[in-house]
């Protein structure tokens, strides 16, 4: 940088150096960055002496993993809508409760169908007449029939609410800014998780079996014991994510939707039919979400209305660090939370753990205003 | 005040004897060396000139030759990555907008950028500096609120004036959301107006403005810089800036290419060419 | 441009005076704004107090609960008028989208209590006075914005909305954390998920009827009161309501001088361009902190306000549900204006936040209790040809839940509709002064003190 050459260099010297420290974001950055190699050095120390188990570490970056691939299944669509529609979409969460709701009520109906009444098994034996998940078998060896079909109820039923919900309150509002379309989202929100709830109550509810658990594990692998639930999770998980990255890069859909995802008014210009585009928006966006209510479902067991709001904040968390708009930021941001969230536990107890996710979330926007991987301008 | 000495990213060599800067009797406005890169693209590559105290000076050049963004350096806008700013002896460089406008220098914008919401008196209202209501407290402690009202109502009349002034005055309850793109632009002069600046920095202040009215406009202009105040307009009409600015500074590819009188930066052949297409 | 409601002087609402300032001209003759606003909001409660007392007695709900629930309705429509006055500071006015606001009333709230709280209790508090711990619950809600917000100042709109919704979970999940239920070896505390018990706030009625003075009067009243047959807890209720009735009007004085001043003009230029007011020479940074800071000090007193007769905090009291109300109150009645944050805060109260329970008691009343408690047993009852029980499962059963039903697509067709609101076309002009009228400037200086609420310029002697 070019100091002047007129006199009172050292007084420039010093502006300059003003300058650049009053950029407190810098020094933020540098105190963030130097927090975190500060906790990955204690982490090395806490391994050496002993005092933290290995196998519990690995545990916890193993559920860390685990956790970020649904928030990644969430986080996507929220990725997508975000930056093709323009808007924060805060009934998301309820996106995944939906799918929650709908499709292990498919599978208990399958499941039970003939021998217990309808009614019973949609609403998850809201009396003691109905049966259990472990009276069904809702467990995969057991009914590996019942849970795929209510795996793939879940993202269909999920999309049609969503495509329900976007003609009757988000079509009207195309041209909004950003903060009425939030605002409206979350009276969507809040009419769709308590529609649930007039029907399902607010109660939690129980929906499967408990896992089966592979014991005769190749010893090659990490794990001495495999849980089939997780498994099912993770395996669905990767493919889909590996399925929309193909589809994003290797159709004319997946490039239409990368496009409007950069300049919405680019798009209509060079002709690509935006409606078409949000509609596949949705259909992805909401399908990602309903199969992830569900496969968390299928390995946490207990659920209630609330799944998919508490997660919310964690699901934004994830696609303001990886950057509105990016598939692949979302992807980082959600293993970032996940992570996290889980490893978080080292050093702090269970209960402050989301707290840790939110700070980080708070103190990167602050140094990083557009995200990680920067993103699109909505609002 | 110092020579400043323009330089060239390639070899183009500047002609002496088209006055790059005499002695510039007094300049208010001083740029050394100013550099910007956003991301990989060199928009501002070592750019220096300086305008003089009371003058009207335009600042041209093609498309993509860094004016706005010097502006935007300028005025804090944007940080420079390199070179220096200074404004009336004081260093600006990399001050932020609210500071370089309370140090007299003010500019407007491409698109005016009127707040929609507000009318024009209230914009008239908020330009002024030294507003003792601006602070939380004053406006609603009792005995400090009186003494705003006060100065409100001085603010008032001075808005009123103004707006008179440039015929305005008919508008004075309108949205600033409702005015016409000209009538924006001249509100845009009114309110940088009341801020009582030394210089104003004017950035394609004709723009989907009328004839009629740009006449006017620039009457105003010329009234203006015969009561002292000094303009630096960027503009891509011509005519306008040959026939109003005494001194014309043309910029290119990020640099300065050449300045001085209208006539002798039309004589120049480096500045036909750079207009008429040279390499982009 | 909305030219019915100007900024009128309070003083001059005399048609026969013309300004001496040599015209003539109209402004002299309209109604200053703040009565009309007053007659406004009067009007409306009066109306919404009418309508439910007669909903309520022709459908067999009883005087009693009617009495009740309007009673509630004016209760939570003054609670929700300062969460909306508070936020229209943050939102209406500087455009800061701030939905971390049941984050900042717990603050309030809970240090109140920490004070309040007797030191022998689990946990312990400091056992001060309701009214210091009232004022450190602001003090503590106002430094945890300034904390917040000056390093959040360039985060974009959206990314700060969130910033909020991340801090106000942060602090209800850190009051609610077991961790934190005792701090280190003192018995001090937050409480964890049980919350702690503290002083209701109300029982300063109690404690003014105590006092000398106030006293007495206090007396004559309960004993007005049981003449009526009006039992001295329910009159220390209603003397509550008309306390927060009272914060009502303070706020709004507050409020509606901030916006009618140079302060409230520079915030508003934040909103609509803040590099534009920049480029003139304001200090932006600056005021945003200080009008957060201030908001954020409001939100905390209504944290402790919305405790009211509480004698037990716990953090399930604040979840981001909250947050939303106050939304909902400021969207219908229009962000921007103050008098539309009151009377949308009343009219939510009335219709969404009540809404719901009233109908539940007009259920009960003429279709009695006896309804399946799931949706199960409703349809099978809809099968057997017996709607009442569907009706009955979905609109006594699932009150609340219909509450929230309604408050989502109330919040969707305002969007949809009209997201101004009631009142948000009005645009409240930011200045201290009425700015059409001109005249001499050199006025000798009089003290505009007798100002109406609006703060506006007691013009009598230069117009």
């Amino acid at each position: 940088m070019g100091v002047g050459n007129t006199g009172g260099t050292v007084s420039e010297l010093i502006d300059e150096t003003r300058k650049r420290l009053s950029s407190g974001r810098e020094l933020f950055a540098l105190l963030i960055v130097l927090g975190i190699a500060v906790l990955l050095l204690d982490l090395v120390r806490r391994i050496a002496t002993g005092e933290l188990a290995f196998g519990r570490l690995w545990r916890y970056t193993w559920n860390g993993l685990v956790d970020s691939l649904y928030i990644a299944l969430a986080a996507i669509g929220l990725s997508m809508t975000y930056s093709i529609l323009r808007f924060a979409n805060f009934s998301h969460g309820d996106l995944v409760t939906t799918g929650a709701f709908s499709g292990w009520a498919v599978a208990w109906v399958v499941g039970g169908w003939g021998v217990y009444s309808v009614g019973e098994l949609v609403l998850f034996s809201p009396t003691a007449a109905g049966p259990t998940g472990g009276e069904l078998g809702m467990n995969v060896l057991a009914s590996p029939v019942a849970i795929l079909i209510g795996l793939a109820a879940a993202a269909a039923l999920t999309v049609a609410v969503a495509l329900a919900i976007d003609r009757l309150v988000y079509r009207r509002m195309r041209d909004a800014g950003g903060i009425p379309l939030l605002i409206a989202s979350v009276g969507v929100a809040l009419a769709l998780r308590y529609l649930i709830a007039v029907f399902w109550t607010v109660e939690s509810h129980s929906a499967t079996a408990s896992a089966p658990i592979l014991e005769d594990v190749p010893p090659w692998l990490p794990f001495e014991r495999v849980n089939l639930h997780e498994l099912t999770l993770v395996v669905t998980a990767v493919g889909l994510i590996v399925g929309l990255h193909l589809l994003l890069q290797y159709t004319k859909l997946g490039t239409a939707m990368r496009a409007m995802a950069d300049n919405k008014d680019l798009a209509l210009i060079t002709g690509i039919p935006t409606e078409r585009v949000i509609f596949a928006t949705w259909t992805i966006g909401a399908g990602l979400a309903g199969v992830a209510g569900y496969l968390i479902v299928l390995d946490r067991g207990q659920f209630s209305i609330n799944i998919g709001w508490f997660l919310l904040l964690l699901i934004f968390a994830a696609v303001i660090l990886g950057g509105i708009g990016s598939i692949y930021g979302a992807l980082v941001g959600s293993l970032v939370i996940g992570l996290t969230i889980n490893v978080s536990l080292v050093w702090i107890p269970a209960d402050l753990n989301e707290i840790a996710a939110f700070t980080l979330m708070i103190l990167i926007l602050i140094v990083k205003p557009d995200g990680l991987l920067g993103g699109v301008e909505t609002a | 005040m110092s020579d400043v000495e323009t330089e060239a990213s390639d070899d183009r060599a500047v002609n002496e004897s088209t006055s790059t800067e005499r002695d510039l009797e007094d300049a208010i406005l001083e740029v050394e060396n100013m550099e910007k890169r956003f991301g990989g693209i060199v928009a501002v590559d070592g750019a220096s000139f300086a305008v003089e105290r009371g003058s009207i000076t335009g600042l041209i050049g093609p498309n993509g030759a860094g004016k706005s963004t010097t502006f935007n350096c300028i005025t804090g806008v944007h940080q420079p990555d390199g070179g220096r700013v200074a404004f009336d002896g004081t260093e600006i460089t990399g001050d932020r907008p609210h500071r370089v406008a309370n140090r007299g220098l003010v500019r407007t914008f491409q698109i005016a950028r009127g707040l929609p919401e507000m009318t024009v008196l209230e914009n008239m209202m908020l330009a002024p500096k030294g507003q003792v209501g601006e602070s939380l407290w004053r406006s609603v402690v009792p005995y400090f609120r009186s003494e705003v009202l006060e100065q409100e109502r001085e603010l008032r009349e001075r808005a009123w004036e103004t707006l008179e002034l440039f015929e305005i005055d008919h508008l004075a309850e309108e949205y600033a959301k409702n005015l016409s793109g000209g009538q924006r632009k001249l509100l845009e002069l009114a309110r940088a107006l009341q801020t009582e600046p030394e210089m104003l920095m004017l950035d394609e202040p004709m723009a989907g403005v009328n004839p009629t009215l740009q006449e006017k406009l620039l009457g105003h202009i010329h009234d203006l810089c015969d009561r002292g105040y000094t303009f630096l307009i960027v503009e891509h009409d011509m005519d306008v800036i040959m026939n109003n600015c005494e001194r014309v500074i043309v910029m290119h590819q990020g640099a300065v290419l050449d300045s001085g009188t209208p006539a002798e930066i039309t004589a120049n052949e480096q500045v036909i060419e750079a207009y008429l297409g040279g390499e982009v | 441009m909305s030219g019915a409601d100007p900024d009128g002087d309070p003083e001059t609402d005399t048609a026969d005076v013309p300004g001496d300032d040599g015209t003539d001209e109209p402004t002299a003759m309209i109604r200053p704004e703040w009565r009309s606003d007053l007659l406004l909001i009067v009007k409306v409660v009066l109306a919404t107090y009418v309508g439910f007392f007669l909903v309520g007695v022709l459908s067999g709900a009883g005087v009693n609960a009617t009495v009740g629930t309007i009673q509630s309705i004016t209760y939570f429509g003054a609670i929700f008028a300062l969460g909306a006055l508070a936020l229209n500071l943050h939102w209406g006015y500087t455009g800061m989208f701030n939905i971390g606001i049941a984050g900042f009333m717990a603050i309030g709230a809970y240090t109140m209590s920490i004070a309040v709280a007797s030191p022998d209790g689990t946990p312990a508090g400091f056992g001060l006075p309701i009214p210091v711990g009232v004022v450190l619950g602001m003090v503590a809600a106002g430094i945890a914005g300034l904390v917040l917000v000056i390093p959040t100042l360039r985060v974009r709109a959206d990314y700060f909305a969130i910033v909020t919704l991340g801090f106000s979970e942060i602090v209800r999940l850190s009051v609610q954390s077991r961790s934190l239920r005792q701090i280190g070896d003192t018995a001090y505390g937050t409480g964890g998920g049980q919350g702690i018990r503290a002083t209701p706030v109300d029982s300063v009625v109690g404690w003014l009827f105590d006092q000398p003075i106030v006293g007495a009067v206090g007396d004559v009243l309960i004993l007005l009161g049981e003449a009526v047959g009006i039992a001295s807890s329910v009159l220390e209720r209603g003397i509550y309501t008309l306390v927060l009735i009272l914060f009502v009007i303070a706020f709004y004085v507050l409020l509606t001088r901030i916006a009618h001043s140079p302060f409230g003009r520079v915030l508003k230029a934040i909103r609509e361009d803040e590099l534009a007011a920049k480029s003139l020479g304001k200090r932006t940074d600056r005021a945003k902190i200080a009008a957060f800071a201030v908001g954020c000090a409001l939100m905390g007193l209504v944290g402790t306000l919305w405790m009211g007769s509480r004698t037990h905090i716990s953090p399930d009291h604040f979840m981001p549900l909250i947050t939303f109300y106050v939304f909902v109150a400021l969207i219908v009645g229009g962000a921007g204006s103050n008098t539309g944050s009151v009377l949308g805060g009343f009219v939510f109260a009335a219709v969404i936040f009540e809404g719901p329970r009233f109908v539940r008691t007009m259920v009960r009343a003429n279709l009695g209790t006896d309804f399946p408690r799931t949706a199960y047993g409703a349809f099978a009852e809809l099968g057997a040809g017996d709607p009442a029980a569907l009706i009955g499962y979905v609109l006594y059963q699932q009150a609340d839940e219909v509450r929230y039903i309604v408050l989502g697509v109330v919040l969707v067709l305002l969007m949809i509709k009209r997201p101004d609101g009631l009142l948000g076309h009005r645009k409240e002009i930011a200045a201290g002064v009425d700015l059409r009228r001109r005249g001499a400037v050199a006025d000798g200086g009089r003290s505009a003190e007798d100002d109406g609420p609006a703060g506006t310029d007691g013009g009598a002697d230069d117009e």
